[in-house]
């Protein structure tokens, strides 16, 4: 996945792609300071110390100025990397943010693959690998809301109540291990019922875990959302309202983008993201009826759906045929009556219907408040546990099915040892989320807590 | 006087013996030097092969064609097979032996090997030259020259007995110590640790009253643990079971003052779970009782073993804690208990082959490597021998995998994590249980045996074979044979199945939880009429492999994907001083273990999941 070669130096934009007050761009390792020095006109940076802010201009191979930038030198291992590191701060347009990443391009510096400036610093000593992953949630939060998890996660909240149930898990196989290698000792066996109930709890608690995935990765990724409507409803007129103050300008060299920018909407701290927006954009007249395959597969993918029409020239019965379609899929739907600027507000509208101008931005708001309260979202506790993580919400999956077949087993009587196969599964799948794999923690807790004799 | 050896092992105990045999029966010129040839193979704690893991191990041994489970075969006086209400990964044998029997019939076998020599005298130093072992020193005051040596020292290492405040030298009661060695090695930069071991007291059997002892005698259908044609178990001895009391309990809290355990005589670390009997009244305080096990000695003698009463007690005091147990009223003591302290090395110093990383061609295998037990030892000489022989043949050498036998478990274990106490195997310490079991140790480890070109395998393969054949025939019958609720519902009935209410194939109904083939044969005298023709031993591996299936095949899968850790290969001279990010602990950890594989070095004790992280983003994982 990564480039073994530690020896290059590599650089991106680390602020967000797009305009902005100033952008910053990071390079690291060991050319960092000494190729940025070539272009800076002021202090001589290779001389200087880490820690040091230096104000000057960045120059081109031509010695023509593309801007005048503030540069923080970080010496090794005393960075972000643990490698020499300069942070260069330049006025945020994305012409000048382009202009220097193609300077460093062009001079032997690679650009940085997603993650990289924390794949060194964990390499380099700098982190451990669990604050890697929360430092990588921290990075892709979007909002205020994800952001909150993230830093909940940093602090370990996550990963202990995951070792909780871990060490309860482990406290349930000892019983099991003890009573199977310690069969001829006269030691009192583990009470079937009470295991039953214990694994119960386990189970529980894993499942809360699994639900509030729900949650997490909509908090994490956004709602997935998708416009659909017949041609000439507007849905294109509707995306760019929507998106109008949200809008970011994506870089347009290949794979100087951090992220590709989605197109997003940001509401209260809750991402909705337009899939199939190119379908939108390109095809307008292509759409003949919902039947398309593409546009089920939107549908499909998404968590909601805006239906658009055009309130104006309605064809009632292809409008209602639509929505019973819709209604057999399932997905939540908001039902928009576009074009009222032209048609008024026609009583024939249906009342649930949200009536709207996409053209002249009538009733966004209402719009916008629709599009809010239709996700679960607002209605989660925020104060429990959320997995937003999707190999966790794996690991946690597996776990769970070995739980259910350690009670089936218990039910049906399978015998102690290939009850503590899927007890022992399941502790896998759990110490995978953590890191944690032992057969000895098992062996430690018999010996520490039972009395064996021989 | 000696010509030079291709292996000479020291000492004839259960890893020496097995050491002995196997080197020889590759092919070696071996010599085995003890200090007492009246004591080869000598049972110095209980008379009894196997048990829970234990009986795995024996069955390893058997099918990659050592002796102790033939000897055992020959020489037991009781079977059992534990376990069997658990599934069949818990099934264990175990067995009491003669104790005379079994030490008289191993050192027949090892005489009967024309590639064995034997010497008796004490070795006091290896001799080593440019880093490689070339033979040993004798207290005598001869140099032996070899290709290899194996040291099997068991607890004679500066053993020290003791006997409340009373301690000598000795490695077994009555037998002496032996010295230089430890000192020697140490010398060379070994490091050495000490361990201690117990046993109980023996009991003369004609002054114990069994008629008010519990009873536990031998199964109705005694196995064996050999896959050869040894003889069947005829006539069965009992062992007996009694309890401490509170009253027990309270003379021998009387011998505490005077306990070199608890005096802090005893340094060495013992093991938590074969304690001493004062060692379970005070660690375990609210237990009123402990169970004992009364094991006959032999045919031939009265002397019995009092199993569970460990003690180093002064003798008087467990003169009068035994005669207060129910039964032992007029007991009279053979002698009495004692605990014995003994050098060891940690295990950790070796590679998978147990050689010594520092000294080549010198192998340990047994006590000496921190284990307990006959037979973790006597895996481990039979690996030692084995390894010894194709090192100096400069052939490939030969490690179990954990997923391949308990023996590749114990010495993994042994070389990654160390001991701290004498190890023991358990069920629990192998990940892929229900693939390690007795029933299909042949099946796991003859193929083995036989490519290695071990002596006998070639015949063991030909029974291997025939009962691969027979599971074919049997999984063939069952997939194309149904029965009809007519034939079935009766026997579901009686165990409180569900009934049938249409035909289904037997595959499926074995599946069911307490349908076996014992119950289906009574109610299908087709399927009784095809397996009257097998071997009864195949019949109960084809059983377990179709019955199990299911579980057999997520735990190979489970093994598979933690074997890809096994495949990403470390270079030996790997400079770990170069991952800043290692923690420290792992990266001395690491240094010192030099692990073959990532595998490896993730079972290394200290070195944590993120240190395995950092070595796999480094090896471009």
């Amino acid at each position: 996945m990564y480039n073994q070669n530690l020896d290059n130096t590599i650089v991106a934009l680390s602020t967000p792609p797009g305009s902005g007050a100033i952008g910053v761009i990071r390079l690291s390792g060991k050319n960092s300071i000494k190729v940025t020095n070539r272009f800076f006109l002021g202090a001589d940076i290779e001389k200087s110390e880490g820690y040091t802010v230096h104000f000057g201009k960045l120059l081109n191979e031509n010695n023509d100025i593309i801007d005048e930038v503030i540069i923080n030198v970080f010496k090794s291992p005393k960075s972000y990397t643990g490698e020499d590191l300069v942070e260069i701060s330049c006025h945020g347009s994305s012409y000048i943010i382009n202009e220097i990443l193609r300077l460093f391009l062009r001079n032997d510096v690679q650009i940085a693959q997603p993650g990289e400036f924390t794949m060194r610093s964990f390499v380099n000593g700098k982190m451990d690998l669990s604050q890697a992953e929360a430092v990588a949630d921290l990075i892709s939060s979007k909002t205020k809301i994800s952001h909150d998890i993230a830093m909940k996660q940093l602090k370990g909240g996550f990963s202990s109540e995951i070792k909780k149930l871990r060490e309860q898990l482990i406290d349930f196989a000892s019983l099991i291990e003890l009573e199977l290698d310690f069969s001829e000792e006269d030691i009192e066996f583990a009470d079937r019922t009470e295991l039953k109930e214990l694994v119960k709890i386990i189970l529980s608690l894993v499942n809360n875990l699994i639900d509030s995935y729900k949650y997490g990765n909509v908090l994490k990724n956004g709602v997935p959302t998708v416009i659909i409507g017949r041609p000439n409803a507007g849905k294109s007129t509707l995306l760019n309202t929507l998106l109008n103050e949200e809008r970011a300008i994506v870089s347009d060299i290949e794979g100087t983008t951090r992220d590709t920018i989605e197109e997003e909407l940001n509401i209260d701290g809750i991402i909705f993201r337009f899939i199939d927006t190119a379908g939108i954009r390109e095809s307008k007249d292509k759409i003949e009826s919902l039947g398309i395959e593409k546009t089920m597969k939107s549908i499909k993918d998404s968590s909601l759906v805006i239906y658009i029409y055009d309130a104006h020239k309605v064809n009632k019965e292809e409008v209602e045929m639509d929505i019973n379609e819709l209604r057999i899929s399932n997905t939540p739907t908001l039902i928009v009556a576009n074009k009222i600027d032209i048609s008024g507000y026609s009583p024939n509208i249906p009342i649930d219907h949200i009536k709207i101008s996409a053209k002249n931005k009538d009733n966004i708001q209402e719009l916008k408040t629709k599009i809010y309260n239709s996700t679960i979202i607002n209605k989660i506790d925020m104060s429990g546990i959320i997995v937003t993580n999707e190999r966790h919400y794996k690991l946690l999956q597996e776990s769970k099915k070995s739980l259910l077949n350690v009670i089936s087993g218990l039910n049906t009587q399978v015998p102690a040892d290939l009850i503590a196969m899927d007890i022992r599964q399941s502790t896998i799948s759990l110490g995978e989320i953590t890191g944690t794999i032992s057969t000895d923690d098992l062996l430690g807790n018999i010996f520490g807590k039972f009395c064996i004799g021989k | 006087m000696f010509p030079e050896y291709d292996v000479i092992v020291v000492g004839a105990g259960h890893a020496g013996s097995e050491a002995a045999s196997s080197a020889a029966n590759m092919g070696s010129k071996v010599l085995l030097i003890t200090m007492n040839m009246q004591n080869i193979a000598q049972m110095s704690c209980n008379p009894a092969m196997g048990g829970v893991a234990k009986g795995q191990i024996i069955r390893e041994i058997d099918a990659l064609g050592g002796y102790s489970g033939i000897i055992t075969d020959h020489t037991m006086i009781q079977f059992r097979m534990l376990n069997l209400s658990k599934g069949p990964a818990m099934w264990s044998p175990r067995a009491q032996s003669d104790r005379h029997e079994f030490s008289n019939l191993w050192r027949k076998t090892l005489e009967l090997q024309e590639n064995i020599d034997f010497w008796q005298d004490m070795v006091t130093g290896i001799i080593v030259k440019n880093g490689v072992a070339k033979g040993v020193y004798t207290q005598l005051g001869v140099q032996i020259k070899s290709k290899s040596v194996i040291l099997t020292n068991g607890t004679f290492l500066n053993g020290i007995i003791h006997i409340g405040e009373k301690q000598f030298g000795g490695g077994r009661i009555q037998e002496r110590a032996a010295k230089g060695l430890t000192e020697q090695l140490v010398e060379l930069g070994f490091e050495a640790g000490r361990m201690k071991t117990g046993t109980p007291p023996r009991i003369d059997g004609r002054t114990i009253n069994y008629k008010v002892l519990e009873e536990q005698p031998g199964d109705k259908n005694p196995k064996r643990f050999s896959f050869t044609n040894t003889p069947e178990l005829e006539k069965q001895i009992s062992c007996h079971i009694t309890y401490t009391d509170t009253k027990v309990h309270d003379i021998l809290k009387t011998g505490f003052l005077k306990s070199p355990m608890f005096t802090g005589r005893i340094q060495g670390v013992g093991p938590r779970y074969c304690p001493s009997i004062e060692d379970k009244i005070e660690r375990f305080s609210s237990k009123d009782s402990h169970q004992l096990f009364i094991e006959p000695e032999g045919r031939n003698t009265y002397e019995v073993y009092l199993n569970g009463f460990s003690s180093s007690l002064p003798e008087d005091v467990q003169y009068k804690a035994v005669r207060n147990l129910k039964g032992f009223e007029n007991a009279k003591m053979f002698r009495p208990g004692y605990a014995i302290e003994y050098d060891y090395f940690p295990p950790t110093q070796l590679t998978h082959t147990l050689e010594t990383k520092r000294v080549k061609n010198l192998f340990f295998a047994g006590q000496i490597n921190g284990t307990t037990g006959y037979e973790e030892a006597a895996g481990q000489g039979l690996i030692a021998g084995i390894n010894a022989h194709l090192k100096i043949n400069k052939r490939d050498s030969f490690v179990l995998k954990r997923d391949e036998a308990y023996i590749g478990v114990l010495i993994d274990d042994l070389i990654n994590k160390g001991t701290d106490e004498p190890y023991r195997m358990f069920t629990s310490r192998a990940e892929y249980r229900i693939l390690l079991r007795q029933d299909n140790a042949d099946i796991r480890l003859t193929p083995l045996a036989h490519a290695l070109g071990v002596k006998g395998a070639e015949e063991r393969m030909i029974k291997v074979n025939e009962k691969l054949n027979t599971e074919q025939e049997i999984r063939t019958y069952l997939n194309q044979t149904s029965v009809t609720p007519a034939e079935i519902n009766k026997l579901f009935e009686s165990i409180s199945s569900s009934p049938l209410t249409q035909k289904v194939k037997l595959n499926k109904i074995l599946l069911r939880p307490h349908i076996n083939f014992n119950k289906l044969r009574r109610a299908l005298p087709d399927l009784d009429m095809l397996l009257n023709d097998y071997n009864e031993d195949y019949i109960e591996y084809s059983e377990i492999s179709i019955k199990y299936e299911g579980y057999i095949k997520k735990e190979k899968e489970m093994a598979n994907k933690m074997n890809r850790l096994e495949e990403i290969k470390i270079h030996p001279d790997f400079d770990y001083h170069k991952l800043q990010s290692l923690s420290y602990e792992g990266r001395e950890k690491l240094i010192k273990i030099k692990p073959d594989t990532i595998g490896q070095a993730s079972r290394i004790s200290g070195v944590s999941p993120s240190d395995i992280s950092v070595l796999l983003i480094f090896m471009g994982r």
